[in-house]
């Protein structure tokens, strides 16, 4: 049975850990073979239990995972250190068609963790020749929690970049706001035709979608993920269904049109 | 082909088998049921036939074999992790059609669904074959003629009827016949018995429309249903899990992954980090259990989960029938159209 048992995970070095908030780091992991952003992948650790992770970076024999802390399996990933490993298995789920945004405007929103999903959609539209139409709206709780710093500073560089806070100390210059109130002001020259990537906590979507909508965003040009609790990213152990539809197998990355028929 | 035993000669046919297959079938627990003074009919390893319940059905189902509620696949030590090991010897299991068909469901989920096949499922499929009881008649709840799944044409090695004091057997499967052959030489053409009509009977809507999906029908059940889950538990076609890591405590290194059978209907199986929670009334886990059985399920696969065994009515606590809120669903989606 050991050969090609998907539950049996694989051992990961960890290249390196990169801080960015007390409670979010990225992991480098040793990787060979095809990913896509927008996949997940399962932290296994022996004793403690698995959780699902988005690949929030790809590159050559290696993939970034960035993890928040927040209970039984992600502390334990935090006792982790450079020059150990980690157990992995995946890639799971279908992850972003990024040539789909080859070709005119398109804004993409993130909030929170909901950046390292779309960490690689933005980072090819920040190379693609038209990156002036490429916009993104990223928001964060605070300034405290802003991950990927550095990288928002390459971005800004080719692509346009709204950096928001939900709120921040006096004396913050920076945009403070939820990210759907900068929707309404970006400077489209056709809404109807552009198209648009929402990644982030469901309450942050649902809004998102409803300020797009009133832009002239059509459904069928939104793209979104979905999070839902996971136990194994196979299609067996049920708790990611919504409707006839497997987040793990059929998503996380969905066309609006048809995620909107959602009822959870 | 088929035979007609007196019980000796039956009784005689589970010794010998006893001897090759480990037997999982049916039988009485005295008091163990819905309420203290009523017997359950659970599953259990018998090597005698007269342990074998033919008459009753059972409460719950014959999945407990191939996703036990509780299952250890890996092994953890400090430096390996090791799959967890089966004891291979094959297995009958003994069920009614409605037990037979449910099996394409769980085969569905666990071998079909998704490109990766369940290996800790496959293996222990891989050993079973199953024996038919025949239904001489329909029981309370049942509404498997609706379900189209009173009848199995395959998928049984021997069905076993017991018809006045004699047990007959239809023996589909060549290697069968001469555990039979050895103790009747009765050799009759039977056929397993199956119900033609329930007294329960349920018309399936053809499609749910949305307005259904979120119509306020489904508020009742945040009242009466206590998410107590054995509905889930006892469904031959239930299937879900949840994993669960343990560590030893003499021994903190070692530890195991577990699967653990998981319902629905009870608190914790939307829970993801940081409080966050779907389908937090009952009302709601009931539409998005019957809807699973009734339609979401068909619209995957092409047919419906529920096979009308009514084992989830025979076990609710709270007297909620299911086939009744097909009813209601039905009823409710007729008149949007
Ligand atoms: C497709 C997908 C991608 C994700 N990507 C990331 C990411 O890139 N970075 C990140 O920090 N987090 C991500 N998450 C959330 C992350 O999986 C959870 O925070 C993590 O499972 C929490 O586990 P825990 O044991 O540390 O916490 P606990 O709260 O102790 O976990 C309890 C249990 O709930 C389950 N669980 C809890 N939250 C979730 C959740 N949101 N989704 C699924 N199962 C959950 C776990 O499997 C665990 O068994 C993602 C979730 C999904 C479904
Ligand atoms: S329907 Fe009945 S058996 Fe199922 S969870 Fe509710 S009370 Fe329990
Ligand atoms: S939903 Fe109820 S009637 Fe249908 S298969 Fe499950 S237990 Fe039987
Ligand atoms: S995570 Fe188990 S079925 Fe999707």
């Amino acid at each position: 049975m050991t050969n090609n048992n998907p539950y049996l995970p694989f051992a990961s070095d960890i290249l390196d850990v990169i801080k960015h908030t007390e409670k979010e780091y990225t992991f480098r992991m040793a990787f060979k073979g095809d990913v896509k952003p927008g996949q997940f992948f399962e932290v296994s650790i022996p004793k403690y239990g698995e959780a699902p992770i988005s690949v929030s970076g790809i590159g050559d024999g290696y993939i970034d995972l960035t993890i928040r802390k927040v209970g039984r399996v992600t502390n334990e990933v935090f006792e982790r250190y450079k020059g150990q490993s980690l157990l992995l298995r995946g890639p799971y789920g279908n992850g972003f068609d990024v040539d789909l945004y080859r070709n005119g405007e398109v804004v993409v929103v993130a909030g929170g963790t909901g950046v390292s999903p779309v960490r690689g959609v933005i980072q090819a539209l920040s190379q693609m020749p038209d990156a002036t139409d490429k916009y993104v709206i990223a928001g964060f709780k605070s300034p405290a929690d802003m991950l990927f710093k550095d990288d928002l500073k390459e971005w800004e560089k080719k692509l346009k970049l709204t950096l928001t806070v939900d709120g921040a100390p006096e004396g913050y210059t920076g945009n403070i706001g939820l990210v759907t109130k900068f929707i309404e002001g970006l400077p489209l020259k056709n809404p109807a035709e552009a198209k648009a990537v929402v990644v982030g906590p469901p309450p942050m979507m649902k809004f998102t979608i409803i300020e797009l909508k009133k832009k002239g965003f059509k459904d069928s040009n939104i793209t979104v993920s979905h999070e839902r609790k996971m136990c194994c990213g196979l299609g067996k152990c049920g708790h990611c269904r919504v409707n006839d539809t497997y987040i793990c197998l059929d998503g996380p990355v969905f066309n609006y049109e048809f995620a909107k028929n959602f009822v959870d | 082909m088929g035979y007609v035993l007196s019980r000796e000669a039956f009784a005689a046919v589970i010794a010998d088998l006893s001897k090759n297959y480990r037997i999982f079938a049916p039988v009485r627990k005295e008091g163990a049921g819905r309420f203290t003074d009523v017997d359950a009919v659970i599953y259990d390893y018998v090597c005698d036939s007269e342990k074998i319940e033919l008459e009753a059905k059972s409460d719950y189902a014959s999945k407990e074999f191939l996703t036990p509620l509780s299952e250890t696949l890996l092994y953890f030590t400090e430096n390996e992790v090791k799959e967890s090991d089966l004891d291979t010897r094959p297995v009958l299991v003994f069920g009614r059609s409605c037990d037979i068909n449910s099996l394409k469901r769980l085969d569905q989920i666990y071998l079909d669904n998704g490109l990766a096949k369940d290996p800790f499922y496959k293996r222990r499929r891989d050993l079973v074959k199953y024996v038919l009881i025949g239904c001489g008649h329909s029981y309370d709840n049942c509404f498997c003629v609706s379900m189209e799944s009173n009848k199995c044409d395959d998928g049984y090695v021997f069905s076993i009827d017991l018809v006045e004091d004699n047990i007959q057997s239809n023996v589909p499967d060549k290697d069968f016949d001469k555990y039979f052959a050895q103790h009747c030489n009765d050799k009759k053409d039977v056929a397993p018995r199956y119900v033609k009509e329930n007294e329960v009977k349920v018309a399936v809507p053809d499609s749910v429309p949305l307005s259904v999906i979120t119509d306020a029908l489904w508020d009742e059940y945040t009242t009466r249903c206590i998410n107590c889950g054995r509905c889930n538990y006892v469904c031959p076609t239930c299937t879900c899990y949840t994993m669960q890591d343990v560590f030893y405590s003499d021994n903190g290194k070692v530890g195991e992954r577990r699967r653990v059978g998981a319902s629905c209907m009870v608190d914790g199986y939307t829970d993801v980090a940081g409080g966050g929670q779907y389908r937090r009334k009952n009302g709601e886990r009931m539409r998005f259990k019957v809807l699973h059985k009734i339609s979401d399920f068909k619209k995957r696969f092409g047919y419906h989960m529920c096979v009308g065994c009514g084992r989830c009515d025979d076990i609710c606590p709270e007297y909620i029938s299911f086939s009744n809120i097909i009813g209601k669903v039905y009823q409710a989606s007729k008149e949007v159209k």
